[in-house]
């Protein structure tokens, strides 16, 4: 009954603003964004209520209002269930006008609203999933992959740790699809960077208790532990780590999906000599430090992970495309985002490659020791910096069918 | 070194020793449900929850009131069972003349609502607590690096289980208890309030559960969602150990901690489930349990 | 009922979030038969939805299988699951018997997270939705409506006849008098097991349904919140009534589709509604607005 009522008004003031605006060219006058998030679990924190906030401080930062804009963002939990996030997707698109989805950490999901935006024409702007595949075999016209994929975490931490001295690892992997999808990219970089891998355990998904395999990887005497899981049991095997007394006791661990929430959660003490890859801290210069500011204010003083500075960058740079293509067509829409370079006060300059991948420089961090920190979420320091050339997959490698 | 099955006999004393950790765990949750069941014929699926809720509570005294990881120990439980109580008062009292599976309902929809509230409060990447500094470091046993964290876990949860075990079992108090699940109108008829003993009995259960929380709270992130899956395997282990034995359920926790254990180093990947798989060979074999009764 | 469903997409109903309930008011129709006329709570249900979605969404995406076949391939697993499933659990009874399929449905959730066919966390995605009987197109949102009823109707029916007949009327006293029943001479464990297995057959059929209209097979049919939830719109409708599942099922799946954009209440919600009906509500909507018919009927002059 609600869903009727709901679709009785939409077509109602679709009629109204029809009439009476004089931008036809945007269906139903109102440009419609959703965000589709986690607003009750795993990547709450990380993404969630922050990346509305994001997308909100981006369409201000725009101007839509002076511009004569009008724009409604929307929200949804997916609950990290693709059915979930399939259906709202197909409700948004179908009956609340919705002309873009942005954000949808978890990749189950992200591929699912991949495919559907592809089916409807519209448009999709993940910065929370890591799949590599959205811009591989699941590429799609329709579909632009923002901040980060697991390619590149693998790639980045991989390569630059070997680089520094990191040659010998031991991988502790989540025993599912996306572990295995990890450990096999980063494995690959460091056996050509030259290093070797000693060993690695599989462990189950959301383990408790990680002593069992901390165990092992401490009798394999790897220089470095690369933790190939993600969110809970992240945090869980660096705390237990610290307990065993790993870092202590010369080895270094390498996460290879951390965010700077997961390092807050953990506290630096525990989390400190971690490494691992982002594509945006927030204390790098004065644009990215008063965004911070602006963002930790309204967001209990969680400062932005790369995931909401993602979801900004974005948007904004979604609205500039709609501006310039005087509609809110997706297919039309995307196609203008690839053409135009991009720039905003977060990533700065960068482009959007053929294949949806957006790309920008990507740089390796180590958390702090707590003696080093000076502030509250002070946490990283940048050991190295990869540039955006190198950052992401090679067009060539992903096999899009949009390449040629 | 000698070996078994490719694994150094050294690094297999590591393992079993580690299992035995995750057993203690499992002892005292499984103690919580057994004495639980035993009076009020309810399977508890609040337990993980009130785990959790453990947990947070000593997060709470050391972040709020200042109050660290020892006086928690005691505080927790108490403050946890407390609401035990007012939950068996106020709800579960009215289900005992029903159905026990209302019991069950009831109990897994206060779950849900429990982790829902604490993830909305506490967002879901969890709190750290750190481990209370006289029990920093380790003993190096040679063969492994043993935290002293660890150590205490496995003494302070024997230590309980045995008490718990010795006063059900062995005092008059117990005897009463042990009687009033059996007969409760012939214990009511000697004179005692069988009404109160069912809910401090709840309580107690329950405060043993928060008791793991606080234990569990600096080796694990302090999670809202800690409780969830672990109640299920605690579940099993109730079912492999015969539901109602006391002994029963702490034999069964640290037997099976040690054989997850096992498996973690063998065949890592069937270490989620080899507590199912063993308890469908328990219900093939012997229904009632290792240790249980057919009633 | 089942006009009131045909006409639901020409009022301006929403076609996919019918069939969503349509899915659902089926596995608990199915579920219905197992708690409301056995007697047995089974929390491990899920394992059947979720079983049946990936071996169909595997048939009809790698085998290339038509949607009949493939459906009916998903269907036969479940019910195979059920009597393996339907053989252990049936040895315990009341708690016991929760407890065993709610462990064994973790087992299964243990090994579809990790088997590789099911792609994991990302599920099998973009499952074809094929032409069902080589002929009629279910890319079309109608035609897919309209199997989706077909089949759910198809489900009600079996259901609905299971209780009335004969067997029905052995397993209803069963519940209420196990040794009573097997005094009478009624093989008891077989009367369950049958049951069993009809509505882990039936949950299958829901699933593999569920995985064709959604085009997608994932762990969120195999996790045991899905179990939860199929009790609790059992719990809500009316245990042991032939609507109150589907009346359930509706509210629930409304609630959960209204309260999307308040991602972090539903579990709170979901747990209150289950301590209510616990509490106070324990005949559910349809055993409650029956029960008031009846007072009605019984007032004198009324």
């Amino acid at each position: 009954m609600k869903t009727f009522k709901r679709s009785l008004m939409a077509a109602a003031t679709a009629g109204v603003l029809a009439a009476g605006s004089a931008n036809a060219q945007i269906s139903d006058g109102v440009i419609k964004i959703g965000v589709l998030s986690d607003m009750s679990s795993l990547y709450t924190d990380l993404a969630g209520v922050g990346s509305v906030l994001a997308a909100r401080l981006a369409v201000e930062d725009f101007g839509a209002a002076k511009k004569g804009m009008k724009v409604e963002i929307l929200s949804a939990d997916h609950q990290n269930k693709p059915d979930v996030g399939s259906s709202v997707a197909r409700q948004w698109y179908d009956v609340d006008k919705v002309d873009v989805i942005v954000d949808t950490p978890n990749s189950g999901v992200a591929l699912a609203v991949n495919q559907i935006t592809k089916d409807k024409g519209k448009a999709f702007l993940v910065s929370g999933a890591a799949s590599s595949d959205l811009t591989g075999k699941a590429c799609s016209p329709n579909t632009i992959h923002w901040t980060y994929d697991t390619w590149m975490l693998a790639n980045g931490t991989g390569s630059a740790i070997v680089k520094t001295g990191g040659d010998s690892w031991f991988f502790l992997t989540a025993d599912y699809a996306f572990g295995h999808a990890l450990e096999r990219d980063t494995e690959a970089v460091v056996l050509k960077g030259g290093g070797k891998v000693l060993g690695k355990v599989r462990h189950p998904l959301n383990t408790q208790d990680f002593s069992s395999f901390l165990l092992q990887a401490q009798a394999s005497k790897a220089k470095i532990v690369g933790l190939a899981n993600a969110g809970g049991d992240t945090t869980n095997s660096i705390k237990q780590a610290a307990e065993f007394g790993i870092v202590k006791g010369g080895q270094n661990l390498a996460g290879l999906l951390v965010f700077i929430t997961d390092v807050h959660a953990l506290g630096l003490p525990t989390a400190q000599g971690l490494i691992f890859t982002e594509t945006f801290y927030w204390d790098m210069n004065d644009q990215t430090r008063a965004f911070a500011r602006r963002f930790a204010a309204s967001n209990k003083g969680i400062h932005p992970t790369m995931i909401h500075a993602g979801v900004y960058s974005s948007v904004l740079h979604y609205l500039k495309a709609v501006e310039a293509t005087k509609g809110d067509d997706g297919t039309k829409v995307i196609a203008q985002m690839k053409k135009t370079p991009t720039d905003d006060p977060l990533f700065g300059k960068g482009s959007i490659r053929a294949d949806g991948r957006k790309i920008h420089p990507a740089y390796l961090v180590e958390v702090k020791k707590p003696s080093e920190s000076k502030a509250p979420w002070d946490y990283h320091k940048i050991r190295a910096t990869i540039p955006a050339e190198q950052a992401f997959r090679p067009l060539a490698d992903g096999g899009c069918p949009l390449v040629k | 070194m000698t070996e078994i099955l490719g694994v150094p006999t050294q690094a297999l004393f590591g393992q079993l020793l580690i299992g035995l950790i995750n057993g203690s765990f499992y002892a005292m949750l499984s103690l919580g449900l057994a004495v639980i069941f035993g009076l009020l014929n309810i399977i508890n699926f609040t337990h993980g929850a009130q785990y959790m809720m453990g947990a947070f509570a000593a997060w709470f005294l050391l972040n709020k009131a200042g109050i660290g990881y020892w006086w928690s120990l005691l505080i927790a439980p108490l403050a946890v069972g407390l609401t035990g109580v007012v939950v068996e008062r106020t709800m579960l009292a009215r289900l005992y003349k029903l159905d026990h599976l209302y019991g069950l309902l009831l109990t897994f929809g206060l779950a849900l609502v429990i982790q829902g509230v604490f993830r909305n409060e506490f967002g879901a990447s969890g709190l750290p607590y750190r481990i209370p500094e006289e029990l920093t470091g380790g003993y190096n046993l040679g063969f492994m690096f043993l935290p002293k964290y660890r150590a205490w876990v496995i003494v302070a949860s024997v230590v309980v289980c045995l008490a718990t075990w010795y006063v059900i079992e062995r005092t008059k108090l117990g005897a009463y208890l042990r009687a009033a699940t059996e007969n409760p109108a012939l214990v009511q008829s000697f004179g005692v309030n069988v009404p109160r003993m069912i809910t401090l009995t709840y309580g107690f259960g329950v405060g043993l559960a928060a008791l793991a929380g606080v234990m569990a709270a600096p080796i694990y992130q302090v999670n809202p969602l800690m409780g969830a899956d672990l109640i299920i395997v605690v579940f099993a282990v109730v079912v492999i150990g015969g539901m109602g034995s006391i002994m029963g359920s702490i034999v069964t926790g640290f037997l099976l901690g040690i054989v997850e254990g096992l498996t973690k180093v063998f065949y890592p990947e069937a270490s989620n489930t080899v507590i199912f798989v063993i308890m469908v060979i328990v219900l093939i074999l012997r229904p009632a349990g290792l240790f249980g009764r057919e009633r | 009922m089942a006009v009131l469903f045909a006409v639901a997409p020409w009022v301006g109903l929403y076609p996919v979030f019918v069939m969503k309930v349509l899915c659902f008011a089926l596995f608990a129709c199915a579920f219905n038969l197992l708690i409301g006329f056995g007697g047995l709570l089974s929390f491990g249900h899920a394992m059947f939805l979720g079983t049946a979605g990936y071996v169909s969404a595997h048939a009809a995406k790698e085998w290339g299988l038509p949607p009949e076949l493939a459906i009916l391939a998903g269907t036969a697993a479940s019910a195979a699951l059920g009597v393996v499933t339907g053989l252990i659990a049936i040895r315990r009874q009341g708690i016991y018997f929760a407890m065993i399929t709610l462990a064994i449905a973790q087992m299964m959730f243990f090994f579809y997270l990790q088997a590789p066919f099911t792609h994991g966390e990302d599920g099998i995605q973009a499952v074809p939705r094929g032409r069902l009987f080589g002929v009629l197109d279910l890319s079309q949102p109608m035609a897919m409506y309209y199997t989706v009823l077909a089949i759910f109707l198809f489900g009600f029916l079996v259901v609905y006849r299971a209780i009335h007949s004969p067997f029905g009327q052995v397993l209803k006293a069963i519940r209420e008098n196990e040794p009573r029943a097997i005094s009478l001479g009624y093989d008891a464990e077989r009367y369950k097991l049958l049951a069993f297995v009809l509505s882990a057959t039936l949950s299958g059929l829901a699933g593999a349904t569920k995985a064709l209209v959604f085009q997608l097979a994932s762990l969120t049919d195999v996790h045991w919140t899905m179990s939860g939830e199929v009790v609790l719109m059992v719990l809500l409708g009316g245990m042991g009534t032939i609507f109150g599942p589907v009346v359930g099922a509706l509210v629930i799946i409304t609630l959960e589709n209204y309260l999307a954009p308040f991602g972090q209440w539903v579990t709170i919600i979901t747990g209150l509604i289950f301590v209510v009906c616990v509490l106070a509500f324990r005949r559910g909507i349809v055993g409650e607005f029956a029960a008031w018919m009846e007072r009605r009927r019984a007032r004198p002059g009324g």
